[in-house]
């Protein structure tokens, strides 16, 4: 009876399967709903949303199977004045609501309907005047305002789980992404290099046995150092013009690389367009560094990643500034300031995303002489992350290990 | 798979105020013997659920705080090479008895517990991404194997698990598929009353009020960089009780505002949007 639903709801993107589908059914076998669409509402979305972020999909696919009404838009149309008309003859209705709905004179309430029709712009939710779902407006959908006129939507006992699931209150926690998080998070994973460093406060059983053995069963106890991460990353990020249509990716790179444990140290900064001299701390473009500054602070053996579409006109790279960023017809390029940096950084690479077709000309070319240029995407952050461990900056870390 | 409903249905305890949501789900779990996993803004309560729920069932609790060091096998049992080392060397006790030297960790503790318990996995989120991935088999079948020994450790009674996570990482698609889940939203006004009423009950009212009017106005500050959530403005209405403040009002001069606010930035920001000196934004 449900499996409709199902397929709304992986046409509308949850993954739910088989597994679902039984634990759902086990659920309603138990009685769990309470024989109540509210119950049903509640338990299916136990079991079948799987993550807060998908709960705003679960919602709308709840609302547009159980309800049946257009979720994208509230059409005003003659459609919603029928249902005056035929208010009075709802089978549905007790005969208490009949009798409050009688109170109301069927003219008085159609000339106030249209009339709010008019002054109405939009579609709303909640509130005690205009037409919309979940007020106490008498005109309106799932409110209660049992006096009035129900705009669309199907019966009265579906309303309590229908409003909720109408409110749409998960809609900031979508998260409709080509690089899903986790799978940014495993790629960075591989960045991690460990090494043993500081008091040797750990018991090393093989050592200990290999050395009691040694010493003809005289207890002989060997400790080392714990291991602990060693990677040390500075992330930069251009922001504003261009990349504003990448900005929601580019900001999940820089949480997921942030929440990464396995980074001993990790840098973030901000530029725009190109660097000129300075790398701020904020994507307002406030405080943070010159380049100078920075090559002081930091050893060779970090790993630079540059992230931004490195799309600018001819002319933008060649701006010559001074270190903090101001025009100086005696300073550098813009070009030798991102030189400098790839010079500085044994490893460093440039995450694009824009699409790699558009990658053989313009500004892009320049600067992917540069730096190596990966893709911004799965494979892409998979490759960048492996041109970083490659190589020379092996040795320091993994040598000690 | 004729499953009698399961007679107990939680429905909150007297200090801990359930939404239906929240109680379907955790009748779910129950009835389907699945873990739950609770998610949500930190200090909405997801720790105290498992409290709850074992208060409101008569089980024990059994809490298995996760670190970020902390292993899948630790859960299971820990063998205590070091301790059995040391008693061969100085011939205490007997070390054949390899059995003596095998330390059940809090799974394995709720497995082989005689009665049924609540087990509450504690922000599994801190772990390693693979943390959750090697508890998959021990939690769908409620059994683990003892290399050392050979012993199966198989639960008598499926414990009541209960799983929080705050959001730090990204949890496996096989761990979600086997969780019921659910998302703890930040409560309204009325039901914040409610919780307010409960853990502060006689609160003079004007108080109440004004402090929940404060509350939602700083959560309502976009440039905060940690809301302060439910179980900070209980924290900061007892403070306010215990010295005796009768009338607050939003200002830069907030009392004992460190008690909501626990970043210095915020109380930055708060003074500069509600302070008199108002510093143009930079």
């Amino acid at each position: 009876m449900f499996l409709p639903f199902f397929y709304e709801l992986r046409r509308r993107g949850l993954k739910v399967g088989a597994q679902e589908a039984l634990a759902l059914a086990g659920a309603l076998r138990a009685g769990l709903h309470d024989s109540h669409l509210d119950g049903f509402y509640h338990v299916a979305r136990a079991l079948l949303v799987h993550s807060e972020t998908q709960l705003d999909a679960f919602d709308q696919a709840f609302l547009a199977h159980f309800q049946g009404v257009e979720t994208a838009s509230l059409e005003l149309t003659q459609e919603l004045l029928s249902w005056l008309e035929e208010a009075r003859e709802r089978p549905d209705l007790s005969p208490e609501e009949v009798a409050l709905l009688e109170q109301l004179d069927p003219e008085e309430l159609r000339r106030l309907f249209e009339e709010r029709l008019r002054e109405q712009k939009e579609r709303h939710d909640g509130g005690n005047r205009w037409v919309g779902t979940g007020g106490t407006s008498p005109f309106g959908n799932n409110g209660f305002g049992r006096e009035g006129i129900r705009v669309g939507g199907a019966g009265g006992k579906q309303g309590r789980a229908l409003m909720q699931a109408g409110a749409r209150k998960y809609l900031g926690y979508r998260d409709d992404l080509i690089l899903d998080t986790r799978q940014m998070a495993v790629a960075l994973r591989k960045l991690r290099a460990f090494a043993r460093d500081g008091a040797p406060d750990e018991l090393d059983v093989e050592e200990s046995i290999a050395a009691t053995a040694r010493n003809a069963g005289e207890l002989e106890v060997v400790t080392r150092p714990p291991r602990r991460p060693n990677t040390r990353v500075v992330l930069a990020m251009d922001v504003g013009g261009s990349m504003d249509p990448y900005a929601a990716l580019v900001s999940r790179l820089f949480s997921v690389a942030s929440q990464a444990t396995h980074f001993k140290e990790l840098r973030t900064y901000y530029f725009h367009n190109c660097v000129y001299g300075k790398l701020y701390a904020t994507p307002q473009l406030t405080g943070g560094l010159t380049v100078p500054e920075l090559v002081a602070q930091v050893g060779r053996h970090h790993k630079l990643v540059m992230v931004g579409d490195a799309s600018m006109a001819p002319y933008e790279l060649g701006i010559r500034t001074d270190a903090n960023g101001h025009y100086k017809a005696d300073g550098q390029e813009g070009l030798t300031w991102l030189m400098q940096l790839a010079q500085h950084f044994e490893r460093n690479v440039w995450l694009n995303p824009e699409p790699m077709g558009t990658w053989r000309s313009g500004s892009i070319a320049v600067i992917a002489r540069v730096f190596p240029m990966f893709a911004l995407t799965v494979e892409g952050l998979g490759e960048a992350v492996t041109h970083l461990t490659r190589g020379r900056t092996v040795r320091g870390a993994a040598a000690r290990r | 798979m004729s499953q009698a409903p399961t007679p107990v249905r939680f429905k909150g305890t007297d200090t801990y105020l359930t939404h239906e949501s929240l109680q379907a789900a955790v009748n779910c779990a129950l009835t389907l013997q699945r873990p739950l996993l609770v998610k949500g803004e930190p200090g909405t309560g997801k720790t105290l659920l498992a409290e709850a729920i074992a208060e409101a069932l008569g089980h024990r609790l059994i809490t298995w705080h996760v670190k970020s060091t902390t292993r899948a096998q630790d859960g299971l049992y820990v063998y205590d090479t070091v301790q059995r080392l040391y008693d061969s060397r100085f011939g205490d006790g007997d070390v054949r008895d390899i059995r003596k030297y095998i330390r059940q960790g809090p799974l394995g503790e709720a497995f082989s517990s005689p009665e049924r318990v609540v087990l509450l996995i504690d922000e599994v989120d801190k772990a390693d991404l693979e943390f959750p991935n090697d508890l998959l088999h021990e939690l769908d079948r409620m059994r683990f194997r003892v290399t050392e020994t050979g012993d199966e450790v198989a639960a008598k009674h499926r414990p009541v698990v209960v799983i929080t996570s705050n959001n730090e990482k990204e949890l496996p698609d096989a761990f979600l598929r086997r969780c019921v889940f659910h998302f703890i939203d930040f409560p309204d006004a009325d039901l914040m009353r409610r919780i307010v009423d409960v853990h502060h009950p006689g609160l003079d009212r004007a108080l109440a009020e004004q402090a929940l009017k404060v509350f939602y106005e700083l959560r309502s500050l976009s440039r905060l960089r940690k809301k302060p959530s439910t179980s900070e403005l209980i924290d900061w209405i007892s403070v306010l009780k215990a010295q005796g403040v009768h009338d607050i009002k939003l200002d830069e001069q907030l009392p004992f505002l460190g008690a909501l606010l626990k970043k210095e930035q915020d109380l930055v920001s708060v003074a500069e949007a509600f302070g008199r000196g108002r510093r143009p934004r930079a």
